[in-house]
Formats: structure tokens, C-alpha cells, sequence
């Protein structure tokens, strides 16, 4: 007993992709308010491995908001209530004793249930390798230093690049919509020079696998971006779209 | 007679790298497209070298256990990478560098592979740069560079606080890029758990999927382990939850030598420990110690709050006792200052096991200079300290965040406690110049191997090293042995060789599933960390090594008789995954026990407390221990110890002096 | 052209296609809106009448009205299927939503375009169907009249308001979410976007509520 906290946790287990999941409810108690969400489960885990029962299955790594591997949707929010975090940076002293807590995994069509609140998200990897990239082979740069790039522009590029790949913005999305993973990407190669030459195919080809991944279509809701732990902006969204069309009907 | 031939070419240390580059056998683009190499992990170490070797024409297959190549725990790192770029005209060079490194690494690095890191430097960043990396720039558009610990000149470019993961996802990009292009097949949620060697080269692993539990046979002409550290023996670190010696202590069993386990950075500068429940250690990135300063209270168990203690009651003890390197002292050194301090009851904190951060002085100078460039000549206090917080979050702002997220306190109000935390481990398997270990054919990149920094890594040399490893020198060197590998077919997986390795990693997973004991896997790395840090940790001696090793002996009983593993052998199941990993864990700890027992010297991040100097440095034996510890694994809890001796003919050994 | 259908038949076509009609949609509500709030000028419709007579007449509007008819079926067609698919986007619905991270509206574009639909319908029986296409409306009632009719009993006026609401709710929305589909974002001109299209679609709900209420009332002479 480290602390005061005493909860209820409704967390949805799901053996497999196949069979169909439920909701448990839990108690745990004497929670401290200094740990973070995932050791809470931790606690959770390992009283159920003594109980003889199957641990609640979860992603994490990094458990310092970078990864991008945690991803837990609890009481209705993706990475749960507090702004700018990832589960794993969610502390206890954010839920008030005698709290229950709905934990479910991201849901998407894309996103398949691995087990319990493990997803499948290599989606997003294909999104990458379609076209997210410079082609520049090792070896083939010039000096870091020949390209000035304008500060603003460079800082630009840098917030769309913070992306973690978590999919808390499909997770938030009403529409399991990718796009605020997608332009991103797109958005901080299309700021940089480096990017320009293949800005076009870029474009076509991201979108392209991200509609054949099957996320939907955005309807600019915002709750991608209000839910997103490294405060990606949807004006990446907007950019993406100025991207795609003039990539689309400039194209030969 | 030692077994050991390092393969450093002949000839002058400046041109050894470019020499060898003109005569490595080459293989030709036909035969390139019939040899396969598996790459496991996918860090900066694992995702150059598979971009680099596809990009050639090889048949990559790339391995990691996260659910995507970008979740390697390079994405972490913070502060910045090196390079000997000489940007700042502040009398940078690559003899500088290898020579910073050198010093830095307590004189127990190789010169030539050092001496080569130093060389492809600068190729980094024009390789990430060409990526599309955003590295922080200044206003002219031209790159930004910040000072980093063990060094005086700036030579690390950053990403403000996410180095690490912006020059991941740039590897990651390329790595995906071939994967579009056929040239890379991907495995992710896969963990290597075997290496297959026929006929005494390495041919091919074992990985489980980890969604199915299904055991899977790979072959490969080479076999490449990017695995990374193995600093969760210690069970709380800066570690990823996931990272793990398996994949290298599986090579060590099959023959790779493992050399200078005991090497562990302890890094100054992490979020102290807050509770049992505690699950992991959060780095704040050393670049904090550019701009804030460290202190104790003069008095023993001070009770006052931080900011009610007057200027001339603190003790900046690291300024105090290092005047020319001050707070940017190297790791180690800095390490154990605070661990002196609080060890002698001058630490601050509930668990007065902490020192703190103070950034209020670097406000109020910031907010000075800010005022200044603003014009604003009679600034109030509230000015400066507006702007100087503006500029100290410009700087530092997602840190700051962080702090706040896990203690629940403003470091822009009170100053932040630190205390050191396991960070990195610069022993790891021992690799020859091409960076292949004592098994041909298998090669060990990145955080994997032991080999660029000696007892000591300075700040941002890791990522230098991995991406060094991965995109300029693996691509080269492998090139030695596979030259020679082009006759060789793809084997069948059907092999003898396969299938018995198939088979005992099998045996193995099923008994850890089948003991059936009454305690958790975390219990017992628990206890092992526990061990480690109290008795391997920043500070040794020979009576607690002793007793260190007899108890983890008496732990790997225990657990082989009553540790419980829950869930299903061919399901997802992650205590199985942790099962198999602290079992290594378990006998790795025991060895670097053994070599720091061995090791009758304290050096870098080995600090044996029989062996220091009367003002508490470390006291290196040069005549005795100028040799890099390669362990031989003989059966279980038995170890053979092989030596290579290092050279120094470019540098003068002399006692490291940050003073 | 098939590029054309192919591009468009995209998640961001789709979009792009549903953010044009609906820009077009709010141009004409714009002189819709105009024009019907010359009955406010209590002249007994009579320059009400004369603009609704020009804009019947004149060649050019009627051409345009074909191109609002298919802009409209565009809209109406790509919104629902859009919703829909979306829709299917997530297979096993959350049991708990907090829905502080958008507004209510935003996500619900489809059931308000839906409402719209409805009033769409019965609002173009009232008028347009019988003026232009089966002609019931005698010559000498004028469009002023055939409104104080329709409106004279409670249930149009009561859709009416409620399509109104609808709209207002649509448009503050869409509005800025056309933008930002073409491709307008803009930190120094999307709050204005935003602050127009939040005027707009008030004040031009606002105006058409008034129209049904204020007849129904016998407010306007
Ligand atoms: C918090 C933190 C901050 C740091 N900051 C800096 C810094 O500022 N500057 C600097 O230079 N260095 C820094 N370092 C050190 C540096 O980040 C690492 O040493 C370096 O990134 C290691 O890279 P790697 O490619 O060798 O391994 P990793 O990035 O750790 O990758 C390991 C890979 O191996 C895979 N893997 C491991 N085991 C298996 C297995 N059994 N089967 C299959 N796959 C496996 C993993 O999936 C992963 O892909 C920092 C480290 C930490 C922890
Ligand atoms: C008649 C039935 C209608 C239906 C079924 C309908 C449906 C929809 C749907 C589903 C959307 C998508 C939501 C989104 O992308 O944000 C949408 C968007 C929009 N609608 Fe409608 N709508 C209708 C009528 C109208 C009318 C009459 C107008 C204008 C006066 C209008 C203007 C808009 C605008 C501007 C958008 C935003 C487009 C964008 O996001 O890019 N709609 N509509
Ligand atoms: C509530 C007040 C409204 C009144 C009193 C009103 C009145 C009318 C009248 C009198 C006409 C016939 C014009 C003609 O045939 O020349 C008309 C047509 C039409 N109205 Fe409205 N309208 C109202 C609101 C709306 C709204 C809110 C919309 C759309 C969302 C709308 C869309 C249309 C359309 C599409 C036509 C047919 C256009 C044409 O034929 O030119 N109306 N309206
Ligand atoms: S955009 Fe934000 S929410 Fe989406 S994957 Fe990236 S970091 Fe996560
Ligand atoms: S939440 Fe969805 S609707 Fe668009 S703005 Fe974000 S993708
Ligand atoms: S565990 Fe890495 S971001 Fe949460």
C-alpha cells in the first residue's frame, strides 16, 4: 500500500483478434497519486499473475511519452483526460479516489485488436514506406551546412515532425481518420528543401495507402488535434490538402 | 595466447580508415541480390545498417519487437549527437574529437575504430540532413550547435530535445523507404531468442512472432544484432520497458565474447526514484547542464524548501570541485559527486537521495539578455524573469514539461531534483574493426558492442556511434566476409542446425511456462536490479562483488524453481517475453559482477572504492588493466577471460583531469 | 480523365468535392437570403416580387439553378456517402466517449445535412415544385402570397425553424471546414475564417427563421 487511491477499472480484455471481447471490472487500491497510469496496471498485473489469472495485456516501451507504443483510450479519450501526455506520462494524481475507469483499446478498423488493449497499427508503417521518405541513399549527401534553411521553416518541419505514431488521433478521430498521422509527415518534408522533389509523388502516393489502409476521411473535427500528446496542428491537415490537390491536377 | 585479433589495417591511425576502404574486397551488384542479412533491431544502429545494406542491393530482413521499426529506444535519446564539424570555428577537428573520446572513455577504447567514428562524423548529419532531419538552426539558416559534457568545444547538433528520435525516424524513413521497394522484408512484434550457426558462421535466428507465439527460422549469409543496451539488469533505467541482453547473450552462449560488462554509465541527471511502484527512470537530458547549476545545502539534512535557502548556504559542488569543467563535467564524474554528497547526508528530497537543478540564475541571465536584444533598458524583475523563462522553454520546454508531468512540481519555480540513474552500457559484445564478432559472420552494431567508448561514453557519442556503425562503416566491412560468402546458397531452414536451435529455445519457453512457481517475473527482476545497483552500481568493492555474485546465483535458483508464468505459449503473451528476458538478465548480472571483480582498477564507470585517489577520483592501473576484458562463455556461471591489449601510439595516457 | 473520377473518388476528393458544393451552397444561400429579405421592406412584397420575378425569368439564373441542382445532389449524395463510410471506419463502437475534444455539431454533420434534407424536401414542394415544375401556383398568386399562405398554418412554420436551426448548426461548421479542406489554414486569417462563418451562419438562420415566423404572426404587411 503505497497510497490512498482506491478504484474501479473497467478494462476490455479480448483474447485474440478472432474472438469477441467484454469489459472486467477490477478494484484496485491503495493506489500512490506519484505513480503513472501504466504502473497502476502494473500493480493490477501482478495481483492477477498471483491470483493465477492472465495479465491485462498492453503496449509500452519507452514509458516516457516518446515511443509512441502506449495507447490506452480511458474514460473516453485516447492517452485519458489530461492534455499534451501519453498514457505512460498520465500520473495517478489526475483521478480523485473512488474513481472508476473505463480503459478500452484504440478502436479502428484499421487498428485490429492484437489482445486485450494491444492494436495492431503497421498501418502506419506502410503510410511511411509509400512515400514518406527523401530517396537519398547513403552517401549521396552534400554538406549540411549548402542548404540554408530559414528558421521559422526548419522550426515548421520540427513540430510536424514530433509525431510519436501513436494513433491517438485515429483513436480520437470520428471517423478513424489518419490524416493528422499522414500530413504530418507530409507537412515536414513539403517545408524542408529536401522534400521538394518528390513532393508531388509524395503526396499521392501517402493518401493513396492511407485510403487502402481503410481509415476514413476527415470532416476537420479537431479532436485529433486536441487529443494529440505531441501537439500536431491540423493546419498539417490543410497543407496536406494543398499538397495533394495541386499534386492531383498539376500532375502530367 | 589470447584468441583474439582485433583486425585494426596497418599503417598511419589517420589513414587506416581510408586505406581500407580502397582495399576491402568488393561484391558485385549481381551477387549482392543472392545474399541475405538479417538485421535485428531497429534502432539507429539496426535501421541505418538495413537502409545502408538494401540500398546496396543485399536481401534485408529486419527484425525488432515493438510494434514498428520507429519505437526502437534510440527514439529517447534527447540531447544531441556529435560531430566533428567545426561549424562554431571553435577549433573542432576529427583528431579532437577522437581525441575527447578517448580521454572521455578513460583511455580504454580502441584507437582505430575511435579514430574512425571521429572520420564519418561529419557524414552523419550531412546524411540526416539530406533526410530531411530538422536540426535545430539559427536565424541565418545554417545549423545550431550546443555544448555538451566532457568537451570544450560545440560540436553537437540537436533537435531541441528529441535528437534521438528525429534521427530515428530519418533512419526509419529510409529503412522504409526500401521496404516499399521490396529490398527490406520487415518483422516487427518478433523477437530473436537464438543465433544458427552451421558450421561455425553465423547462418540465420530464431525469432518468435510475439502475436502468435509462433517460433519462426530466418537464414542469413550474416547476421547483424542492433539489440541495443542491456542496462535493465539493473531493472530501473533510462532503458526502454522492452530493452533487453537477449538477443547478445544468446550470441555470447553461441561463442561471441562479451567484453567489459561492467562498464555502466550511471547518467547525473535523472528524475529520482518517487516509490516501490516505480517501473522506470526518466532521463533529463544532460544539455540541462549547460544552463543550470547543481547544488546541495551546506547544512546536513537541511530542512527548508529549496528557495528559502540563501545564495551563500548552498553548495555548488560540482563548480567547487571542478572549476575548469564546472557542471559540465562527464558523466561518471558528476555521477559520483552527487552520489558523495548524498551518501555523506546532504541530500534534498523526501528520500534525501537527490541533488538539485536550479535554473534560476540561467532566468535571470537570459532575461537580462533577452531585454537587452528587446531594447528595454530598466527592465523590471518581473520582465527578466518573464523573458527568461521564455527563453529557457524555447530551450528546454518539452524537459521542463516532462519533470512537471512526473514529480507534479514547476522547475520554472522551484529548482528540479536529480539523481543518477542507470543509462548505458558501454561494455557489450566484442567486435573485431569490422565490427564482426568472435563468431564469423556475426556482427554486433550500435549500443550492442563494446567498442568506441572505452570505460566512459560521453553525452550525444551514441547516437554518433550507431548511426556511424549503420550507415558507414557496416556497409564497407561487411563487405570483407561476404565477398567470400558469394558461392554460399540460401540454406534451407530445414537444416539439422535450424531445427535443433528451433528446438532448445522451444524446450526453453516451454519450462519457463511450466514451472508453474508463486512469483511474478518482475519479483525477481526486482531483486536482481536490486543487487546490481547496491553492489555492481556507481561505486564496487571486492567483498560486496563476492557476495553480489553468490546471490544472483541463489536468485537464478529461485527463479528457475518458482517463478509463474502466466498466459499461453502460442499466444501473445508478454510475461513469457519478460520471463526469457530477465532469465538472461539474471546470468549476465553474475558476469559483470565477475568483471568488475576482475577489473582491480576504477575507471570511467567502473569505480572500485579500493582504487581511488586521496581526493576520491578514480585511480586507473594502466600498467595492469590496459586491456579490454573479452568473457568466453564456458557453461553455466563459468567464464573465460581472453585480453586485448590497447595501444595507444597517437596519445599519451595520462590521468584524466577535468579540474 | 478518368484521373478526374479517380482523384475525386479519394478520401481527400471526397472532401475536396463536398467542401466546393458546399462553398457554392453558401454563395447562394447568401442571395437567397437576399432577396427573401425583401419582404421585411412591409411594401406588401412588392419589390419582393419584382427580384423574385427577375430571378425566375432571367436566363442566366435559371442556367445557374440547374448547376445548384446538381451542386446540391452532388452534395447531399458525396455527404451521406461520406458519412457512411466514415461510419464503417469503426467497426466496434467505444462504450465511452468524452466529447469535449470537438463540438457536437462538427461530428454530426450527417444528421444535420439529413434534417436539412428533409426541410429541402417540403420546402421545395412548397415553392419551387409547384412554380416551376407541375405550375399550380396560379399567375396572379405572387410568391409573397403563396409564403403567407404556406406559412399561415403552424407545421411549415415549425420545420421551417427547426431546418433553420439545422442550418445555423451546419454552416458554423462547414464554413470554416471548407477552408480548411481546400486547403486554407492560415494562423493569421483562419480565426477570421472562423469568426465570418460563425456570423454568417447566424445571421443567415436567423434571417430565414424571421421570414416564416413573422408571416405567421401577420407581422409583415
Ligand atoms: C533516455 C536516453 C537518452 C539518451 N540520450 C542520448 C543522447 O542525447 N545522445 C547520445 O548520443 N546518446 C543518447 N543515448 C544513448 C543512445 O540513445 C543509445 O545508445 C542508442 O540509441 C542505441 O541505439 P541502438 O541502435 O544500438 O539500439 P536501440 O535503439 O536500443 O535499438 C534496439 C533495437 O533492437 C531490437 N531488439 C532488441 N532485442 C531484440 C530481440 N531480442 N529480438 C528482436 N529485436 C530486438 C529492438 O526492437 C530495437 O529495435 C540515450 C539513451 C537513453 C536511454
Ligand atoms: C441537403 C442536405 C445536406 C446534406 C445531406 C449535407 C451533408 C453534409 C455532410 C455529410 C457534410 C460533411 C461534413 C464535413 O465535411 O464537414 C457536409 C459539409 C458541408 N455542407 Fe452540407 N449537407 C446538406 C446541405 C448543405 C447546405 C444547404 C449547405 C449550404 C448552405 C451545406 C454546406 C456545407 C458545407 C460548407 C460543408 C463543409 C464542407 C467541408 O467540410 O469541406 N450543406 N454537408
Ligand atoms: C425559411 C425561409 C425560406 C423561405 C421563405 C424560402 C423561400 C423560397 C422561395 C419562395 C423559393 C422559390 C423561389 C423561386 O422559385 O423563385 C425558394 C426556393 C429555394 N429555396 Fe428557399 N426559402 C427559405 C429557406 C431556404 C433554405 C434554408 C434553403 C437551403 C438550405 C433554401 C433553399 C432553396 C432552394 C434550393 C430553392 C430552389 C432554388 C431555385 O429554384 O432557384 N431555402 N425558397
Ligand atoms: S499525429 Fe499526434 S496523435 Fe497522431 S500519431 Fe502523431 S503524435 Fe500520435
Ligand atoms: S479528428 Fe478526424 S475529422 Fe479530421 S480534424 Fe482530425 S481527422
Ligand atoms: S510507452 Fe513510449 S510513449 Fe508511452
Amino acid at each position: 500500500m503505497e497510497g490512498n487511491l482506491n478504484l474501479t477499472l473497467k478494462i476490455w480484455r479480448q483474447k485474440n483478434a478472432n474472438e469477441a471481447g467484454k469489459f472486467e471490472t477490477y478494484q484496485v487500491s491503495g493506489i500512490s497519486e506519484d505513480m503513472s497510469f501504466l504502473e497502476m496496471i502494473d500493480v493490477l498485473n501482478n495481483r492477477l499473475i498471483e491470483e493465477g489469472d492472465d495479465p491485462v495485456a498492453f503496449d509500452h516501451d519507452c514509458r516516457e511519452g516518446i515511443c509512441g507504443m502506449c495507447s490506452m483510450y480511458i474514460n473516453g479519450k485516447p492517452h485519458g483526460p489530461n492534455k499534451g501526455v501519453t498514457t505512460c506520462q498520465l500520473h495517478m494524481r489526475s483521478f480523485s479516489n473512488g474513481e472508476t475507469i473505463t480503459i478500452e483499446p484504440w478502436r479502428a478498423g484499421a487498428f485490429p485488436v492484437i489482445k486485450d488493449l494491444v492494436v495492431n497499427r503497421s498501418a502506419f508503417d506502410r503510410i511511411i514506406a509509400a512515400g514518406g521518405f527523401v530517396s537519398v541513399n547513403t552517401g549521396n549527401a552534400q554538406d549540411a551546412n549548402n542548404i540554408p534553411i530559414p528558421k521559422d521553416d526548419a522550426d515548421e518541419a520540427f513540430a510536424a515532425a514530433a509525431c510519436i505514431g501513436c494513433g491517438a488521433c485515429v483513436a480520437a478521430c470520428k471517423n478513424a481518420s489518419a490524416m493528422l498521422f499522414t500530413s504530418a509527415k507530409i507537412s515536414q518534408l513539403a517545408l524542408l528543401p529536401q522534400g521538394q522533389v518528390e513532393r508531388s509523388k509524395r503526396a499521392q502516393a501517402m493518401v493513396a495507402q492511407m485510403d487502402e489502409e481503410g481509415f476514413g476521411a476527415c470532416t476537420n473535427t479537431g479532436a485529433c488535434e486536441a487529443e494529440c500528446p505531441k501537439g500536431i496542428s491540423i493546419e498539417n491537415i490543410a497543407r496536406m490538402n494543398r499538397e495533394y490537390f495541386s499534386a492531383v491536377f498539376t500532375a502530367k | 595466447m589470447t584468441k583474439l585479433d582485433a583486425k585494426i589495417p596497418e599503417g598511419n591511425l589517420a589513414e587506416k580508415w581510408t586505406k581500407y576502404q580502397s582495399s576491402v574486397p568488393l561484391v558485385n551488384p549481381a551477387n549482392k541480390r543472392n545474399l541475405e542479412i538479417v538485421v535485428v533491431g531497429s534502432g539507429l544502429a539496426g535501421a541505418s545498417a538495413a537502409a545502408s545494406l538494401a540500398e546496396l542491393g543485399y536481401k534485408v530482413k529486419v527484425f525488432c519487437f515493438q510494434d514498428s521499426p520507429r519505437r526502437a529506444h534510440s527514439i529517447a535519446a534527447q540531447g544531441g549527437i556529435n560531430a566533428a564539424k567545426n561549424y562554431q570555428n571553435d577549433g573542432d577537428s576529427t583528431y579532437r574529437l577522437f581525441y575527447d573520446t578517448i580521454k572521455g572513455g578513460d583511455y580504454r577504447a580502441r584507437e582505430a575504430n575511435v579514430h574512425r567514428l571521429a572520420e564519418v562524423s561529419g557524414n552523419i548529419i550531412d546524411q540526416c540532413v539530406a533526410q530531411g532531419v530538422p536540426f535545430a538552426r539559427e536565424y541565418g539558416g545554417l545549423l545550431s550547435n550546443r555544448s555538451f559534457g566532457g568537451t570544450q568545444v560545440q560540436r553537437t547538433f540537436y533537435a531541441a530535445g528529441q535528437t534521438g528520435q528525429q534521427l530515428l525516424l530519418g533512419a526509419y524513413s529510409a529503412l522504409q523507404r526500401q521496404v516499399g521497394m521490396g529490398n527490406v522484408t520487415l518483422y516487427t512484434r518478433h523477437e530473436m531468442l537464438d543465433v544458427v550457426k552451421v558450421d561455425g558462421k553465423a547462418r540465420g535466428i530464431i525469432a518468435r512472432d510475439l502475436v502468435t507465439g509462433a517460433l519462426e527460422r530466418h537464414f542469413g549469409h550474416a547476421v547483424l544484432l542492433c539489440t541495443g543496451g542491456y542496462g535493465n539488469v539493473f531493472y530501473l533505467s533510462t532503458n526502454a520497458m522492452g530493452s533487453n541482453v537477449t538477443a547478445a547473450w544468446k550470441a555470447h552462449k553461441k561463442g561471441a565474447f562479451f567484453a567489459n560488462p561492467c562498464y555502466t554509465q550511471i547518467h547525473p541527471t535523472c528524475i529520482p526514484v518517487s516509490g516501490d511502484h516505480q517501473s522506470k527512470l526518466t532521463l533529463m537530458s544532460e544539455s540541462l547542464r549547460n544552463d543550470g547549476r547543481i547544488w546541495v545545502p551546506k547544512k546536513k539534512d537541511d530542512p527548508r524548501k529549496a528557495n528559502d535557502i540563501p545564495e551563500d548556504e548552498r553548495d555548488y559542488y560540482l563548480e567547487r570541485r571542478y572549476p575548469a569543467f564546472g557542471n559540465l563535467v562527464p558523466r561518471d564524474i558528476a555521477s559520483r559527486a552527487a552520489k558523495e554528497r548524498c551518501d555523506a547526508g546532504y541530500g534534498v528530497g523526501s528520500s534525501k537521495m537527490a541533488v538539485y537543478l536550479d535554473y534560476a540564475a540561467a532566468i535571470i541571465r537570459y532575461g537580462k539578455g533577452e531585454a537587452n536584444k528587446r531594447n528595454i533598458h530598466n527592465p523590471s524583475n518581473e520582465e527578466i524573469q518573464s523573458m527568461g523563462k521564455e527563453v529557457v522553454k524555447e530551450k528546454y520546454g518539452n524537459l521542463f514539461d516532462m519533470y512537471k508531468q512526473i514529480t507534479g512540481e514547476d522547475p520554472y519555480e522551484v529548482p528540479m531534483r536529480i539523481y543518477p540513474a542507470v543509462h548505458y552500457t558501454m561494455g557489450g559484445l566484442w567486435v573485431d574493426y569490422n565490427l564482426m564478432t568472435s563468431v564469423p559472420g556475426l556482427y554486433a552494431l550500435g549500443e550492442a558492442n563494446f567498442s568506441d567508448h572505452g570505460a566512459n561514453r560521453l553525452g550525444a557519442s551514441a547516437l554518433m556511434q550507431g548511426l556511424a556503425d549503420g550507415y558507414f562503416v557496416i556497409p564497407y566491412t561487411i563487405g570483407a566476409y561476404l565477398a567470400s560468402e558469394i558461392r554460399t546458397p540460401a540454406m534451407s531452414t530445414d537444416s539439422e542446425a535450424f531445427v535443433a536451435a528451433e528446438k532448445e529455445v522451444s524446450d526453453l519457453l516451454n519450462k519457463l511456462m511450466n514451472i508453474k512457481g508463486t512469483k511474478p517475473v518482475d519479483y525477481f527482476h526486482k531483486k536482481l536490479g536490486k543487487i546490481m545497483w547496491d553492489k555492481c552500481g556507481m561505486a564496487r568493492n571486492e567483498k560486496g562483488l563476492k557476495e553480489a555474485i553468490s546471490e544472483i546465483q541463489a536468485l537464478q535458483k529461485e527463479f528457475w524453481s518458482d517463478v509463474r508464468v502466466t498466459g499461453e505459449l502460442n499466444n501473445f503473451n508478454p510475461e513469457l517475453e519478460k520471463a526469457a528476458r530477465v532469465a538472461d538478465f539474471l546470468e549476465l548480472g553474475e558476469l559483470m559482477c565477475q568483471d568488475a571483480l576482475n577489473r582491480n582498477e576504477s575507471c570511467g564507470g567502473h569505480f572500485r572504492e579500493e582504487y581511488q585517489t586521496e581526493d576520491g577520483e578514480a585511480l586507473r592501473d594502466d600498467e595492469n588493466y590496459a586491456y579490454v576484458a573479452a568473457w568466453e562463455y564456458k557453461g553455466a556461471s563459468d567464464f573465460e577471460l581472453h585480453k586485448e591489449e590497447l595501444k595507444y601510439e597517437n596519445i599519451k595516457i595520462a590521468q584524466r583531469s577535468y579540474k | 480523365m478518368s484521373w478526374l473520377t479517380k482523384s475525386f473518388s479519394t478520401s481527400l476528393g471526397k472532401k475536396l468535392l463536398m467542401a466546393v458544393t458546399g462553398l457554392f451552397l453558401i454563395s447562394f444561400l447568401l442571395i437567397h437570403c437576399s432577396i427573401n429579405a425583401l419582404v421585411f421592406l412591409q411594401d406588401g412584397g412588392e419589390t419582393f416580387n419584382s427580384a423574385a420575378e427577375f430571378m425566375a425569368t432571367n436566363p442566366v439564373i435559371r442556367t445557374m439553378e440547374i448547376v445548384l441542382f446538381v451542386g446540391l445532389l452532388v452534395h447531399i449524395v458525396d455527404g451521406l456517402r461520406l458519412h457512411f463510410e466514415n461510419k464503417a471506419k469503426r467497426p466496434v463502437a467505444y462504450a465511452v466517449v468524452d466529447g469535449k475534444n470537438s463540438t457536437w455539431y462538427s461530428r454530426s454533420m450527417g444528421l444535420l445535412g439529413t434534417l436539412l434534407l428533409l426541410f429541402l424536401v417540403l420546402h421545395l414542394s412548397h415553392f419551387w415544385v409547384n412554380a416551376r415544375i407541375t405550375g399550380t401556383i396560379p399567375e396572379e398568386i405572387t410568391m409573397f402570397n403563396k409564403m403567407k399562405e404556406v406559412f399561415a398554418s403552424p407545421f411549415p412554420v415549425i420545420v421551417y425553424v427547426l431546418g433553420c436551426g439545422s442550418l445555423a448548426y451546419h454552416l458554423m461548421h462547414g464554413f470554416q471546414s471548407a477552408f480548411q479542406t481546400i486547403g486554407w489554414n492560415h494562423p493569421k486569417y483562419t480565426p477570421a475564417i472562423k469568426c465570418i462563418g460563425n456570423i454568417y451562419a447566424i445571421v443567415v438562420s436567423i434571417i430565414f427563421a424571421a421570414m416564416p415566423i413573422a408571416f405567421h404572426l401577420d407581422l409583415i404587411k
